[in-house]
């Protein structure tokens, strides 16, 4: 990248001491400071979210329902569900690294569309607003799928309120799909090839897909619950008509690309992690784009691995089977590719690279567990079962807010300007990993014997294994508390990173850190492929450089 | 029970299932164990400093060489893990025609069971060993779900229509029996178990437990006559409609030209909704029972329509004649 510094900028202003007021925050059109909104927001309903799963757990370690009514408890695994994968999950990674990091990993000022992108804020919080009210109110009780007729005739909680307050939140996720999209097709800086992308922008647009095409979905079928069940118009409930696998299937063609909302990002933040703690180019990146593509696509062709036991056709399950066996197949490319890419590098163990490792070993646990999930006959026996519950948190925490934590310590010092304390950050990841397998690796055991989720009361025999569950929790929370303050702290008494702690060649550690408001005093004009990493200083071997190699 | 990691195996499908969760857990414990190792093998060699070679790096078409080795060998292994465990849960949800037929009807929160000798029971499904049972399963209000652990079986119970499952226990015991959709409020109360017994124990339970209770099919010949339905469906001079004997299991030709199997599904709609498939040759002028009739109701009428499967030879004209 040739940089033409221009002194255009005043010495020291950034985009956080620039302006100081809370207006200038809340009226910022700056992508950076809208990802900080993101950041604050979404670690709001984080925390709602796991006090829900912290009582859940509690109850749980007992088998006759100690502590709550079955309807409370109803009501915390649909609160836990609806707020950690709207409101935290989804937006996680896009929001808060991709609102920071896309424009200027492109090359540029801006998004396309910086006060859509503010509105898409604002949608989001009004949204929450929502959600919130109907929990304050008394709660649903519906589960985060909501499934019909049960969500639409029966349930007696806020439903219609919380429905209002997801589609609502989607419209903030089509604002920023559209937002990313758009910006990634016409700012990238001169140079900036497609094929010269970072793959974590290549895994943004992949996700920004899905976002326009999925999100309307969802929306159409929140509105068709909340029309039957205000006006009784039949649409899903059979007595009045209605089909209850419509909303199945509606359902599931939003939420399971929704899944690859939460992974993808996740696995753009990995490539990068793995590129920067090893030094080298990433092994395969056109590989790792078109699996990213292949993905966001075959994504939208396996909802119907939710229903193999929900009375669609079973030759409909066999195709649906079938499509979910090769949607591992990219998933698989990339675990191979970033083991790849560690093959003679210079490895590093920083903090970041941790979270990263946690991530490919957690993510290959739930791949794994989802082979076994595509294959019908097994999938009889343990979907519906705390089977399924421990899989998917494998890929939504163990993968998804694995990355997210590891992409936050190591865009940190670029977002703040100043460094976490590393010892801190590895003892936190190792808390996470521990107490995140204690936690969901004995619900695979649990969900194998027969335990159903959203259990309240269980047999007896199920209590062991709950209590070890429950075990993991104080180890979690350990490492998710830590990060929660020494990353508050550092933000303002950490020492000072530099613009490149990493000694990264992307555009980002190009800049001061904190960035200035316009990111780029003049645009760079980029001339190689991302991940040009120079060896590091103190090898003695005669060496190719990556570039020579590995540029095409 | 005590604690086992496989439930029991007492199924006809429970070692099936367990031979592929088995062959897949070693498959998948291998190949992850065999990326971590390598990670950590390269993270031990390949660590910064160290004096390890990093010349000859793989030449670009060898890479893309290596990339497609590991496209290749996981596509070949899903298709045939789709394969094996696809023809599994064909056999699963396809149900013989010789089982022991009985019926279920989820409600919140509990599990009606209906046996064809007329004895019912609540929460608790009382079967012969190493026969096949074949259950047709409705929903009074939401989705539930029939689901046995022990015999790896569970299908989803919809309200507004029959589903269908099979199985054969291999072994006498009591197992759970649990609700696997989430239902409201007790879904986690709506539980209980399925007694496997001999046969011979099985046949005094028919016996002993029930004073000789009216046969299902005979409570349905009951309804047959008080809801009306012999009016027009026995030997009626005035009303040109179907017979039903000898009808269940039979294709009838319907006036849109397809042609259906008359079973329970069949049977269920045309007393809800019997403008929907009108056979070829009748006026559709039945009037719907939606409403009137109860699931237990149309359940009798089912039994009592397939007992007159035997007793007469199909009359000229019935349903399944195309030609009247």
């Amino acid at each position: 990248m040739t940089q033409t510094p221009e002194p255009r900028f005043i010495p020291g202003e950034n985009y956080l001491n620039k302006e100081k007021t809370l207006a200038s925050w809340l009226f910022t059109h700056d992508h950076k400071r809208i990802a900080l909104l993101y950041l604050i927001s979404i670690t709001f309903f984080f925390l709602i979210g796991s006090v829900a799963a912290v009582l859940m757990r509690t109850e749980l370690m007992f088998p006759h329902g100690e502590f709550f009514t079955s309807t409370t408890y109803n009501k915390l695994f649909t609160l836990h569900g609806v707020i950690m994968v709207w409101f935290f999950l989804i937006p996680s990674i896009p929001n808060v690294l991709g609102n920071f990091l896309i424009p200027i990993m492109i090359g540029a000022r801006d998004m396309a569309f910086p006060r859509l992108n503010l509105i898409s804020w604002y949608v989001f919080m009004f949204g929450g607003l929502f959600a919130l009210a109907s929990i304050i109110l008394g709660g649903v009780d519906t589960g985060w799928t909501f499934y019909t007729p049960y969500s639409s005739t029966y349930s007696n909680g806020w439903v219609i309120a919380m429905a209002v307050g997801i589609f609502i939140n989607g419209f903030s996720s089509i604002f920023t799909g559209l937002n990313f999209i758009v910006t990634i097709h016409k700012l990238r800086a001169p140079g900036m090839t497609w094929f010269r992308l970072p793959l974590f922008v290549w895994t943004l647009y992949s996700t920004s897909l899905i976002f326009v095409l999925a999100t309307p979905v969802l929306a159409i079928t929140l509105t068709l619950v909340a029309l039957e069940r205000g006006f009784g118009i039949g649409i899903f409930d059979p007595r009045i008509g209605g089909d209850p696998l419509l909303f199945q299937h509606l359902f599931w063609f939003y939420s399971h690309p929704a899944v690859y909302i939460m992974i993808l990002p996740a696995m753009g933040v990995v490539s990068e992690l793995i590129a920067a703690f090893s030094r080298k180019p990433i092994f395969g990146y056109n590989f790792i784009v078109y699996a990213s593509l292949g993905i966001a696509f075959l994504g939208f062709l396996v909802w119907g691995h939710h229903m193999f036991v929900s009375g669609q056709s079973i030759y409909a399950g066999m195709i649906f089977s079938l499509l979910s066996f090769f949607v591992a197949v990219p998933s698989a490319i990339k675990v191979f590719n970033w083991t790849a890419t560690l093959y003679k590098g210079h490895i590093t163990f920083d903090a970041p690279l941790l979270y990263a490792f946690s991530f490919i070993a957690l993510f290959t646990i739930g791949g794994m567990t989802g082979l076994m999930l595509a294959s019908l006959a097994v999938d009889v026996h343990v979907t519906q079962t705390y089977f399924i519950v421990a899989h998917f948190h494998y890929i939504m925490v163990g993968g998804a807010v694995m990355a997210y934590l590891g992409g936050i310590h190591y865009w940190f010092p670029k977002i703040t300007g100043r460094m976490y304390p590393e010892m801190l950050a590895r003892w936190a990841a190792v808390f996470l990993f521990i107490g995140f397998n204690l936690a969901f690796f004995p619900q695979f055991i649990l969900g194998y014997m027969g335990m159903p989720r959203r259990y309240h009361v269980y047999p007896e025999e199920f209590q062991l294994l709950n209590i070890i569950s429950t075990s993991g929790l104080p180890l979690l929370g350990i490492g998710y508390f830590l990060p929660l303050t020494y990353l508050g702290w550092s933000a303002f008494f950490g020492r000072l990173a530099g613009p490149n702690p990493w000694d990264a060649p992307g555009l980002e550690w190009q800049i001061p850190s904190p960035p200035p408001s316009e990111n780029f005093a003049c645009i760079p004009i980029v001339t190689r492929k991302p991940y040009g990493y120079d060896p590091p200083p103190d090898t003695h071997e005669p060496e190719e450089s990556p570039e020579e190699s590995h540029v095409r | 029970m005590t604690f086992a990691l496989l439930p029991y195996e007492d199924s006809s499908y429970a070692t099936s299932v367990d031979a592929i969760f088995l062959s897949l857990l070693l498959l998948c414990s291998a190949i992850s164990l065999a990326v971590f190792a390598v990670i950590i093998f390269f993270c031990i060699r390949y660590r910064k400093g160290s004096g390890a070679d990093r010349t000859h790096y793989p030449s670009e078409a060898r890479q893309i060489g290596i990339e497609l080795t590991w496209i290749v060998i996981p596509f070949i292994i899903f298709v045939g893990l789709f394969i094996w465990a696809g023809n599994v849960y064909y056999e699963m949800f396809s149900p013989p025609r010789d089982g022991l037929a009985i019926y279920v009807i989820g409600k919140q929160w509990m599990w009606k069971i209906e046996h064809p000798g007329g004895q019912r029971e609540i929460n608790q499904l009382h079967i012969p060993a190493n026969r096949n049972i074949v259950l047709t399963l409705t929903s009074q209000d939401v989705i539930h779900d029939f689901d046995v652990p022990a015999f790896r079986i569970k299908h989803d119970v919809l309200p507004g229509r029959y589903v269908r499952m099979w199985f054969k226990a291999t072994k006498p015991g009591t197992y759970h029996l649990f609700c696997g959709q989430y239902c409201g409020d007790f879904h986690s109360q709506m539980a209980g178990s399925v007694i496997v017994m001999s046969d011979i124990d099985y046949a005094a339970w028919l016996q002993k437990d029930h004073d000789t209770p009216e046969t299902l099919a005979a409570e349905g010949s009951r309804y047959f006559h008080s809801l009306g339905c012999s009016g027009c469906h026995e030997n009626s001079q005035v009303v040109h409609a179907p017979s039903l004997n000898g009808l269940y299991q039979q294709p009838v030709p319907l006036q849109s030209g397809q042609i259906v199997v008359a079973n329970d599904d069949y049977l269920r709609d045309s007393i809800l909704q019997p403008s929907k498939n009108v056979p070829a040759g009748y006026q559709p002028i039945m009037p719907s029972f939606q409403g009137i009739v109860s699931e237990e109701q149309i359940i009798a009428l089912i039994a009592y329509i397939k007992s007159q499967r035997t007793t007469e030879p199909p009359n000229p004209g019935s349903a399944h004649d195309p030609n009247p």
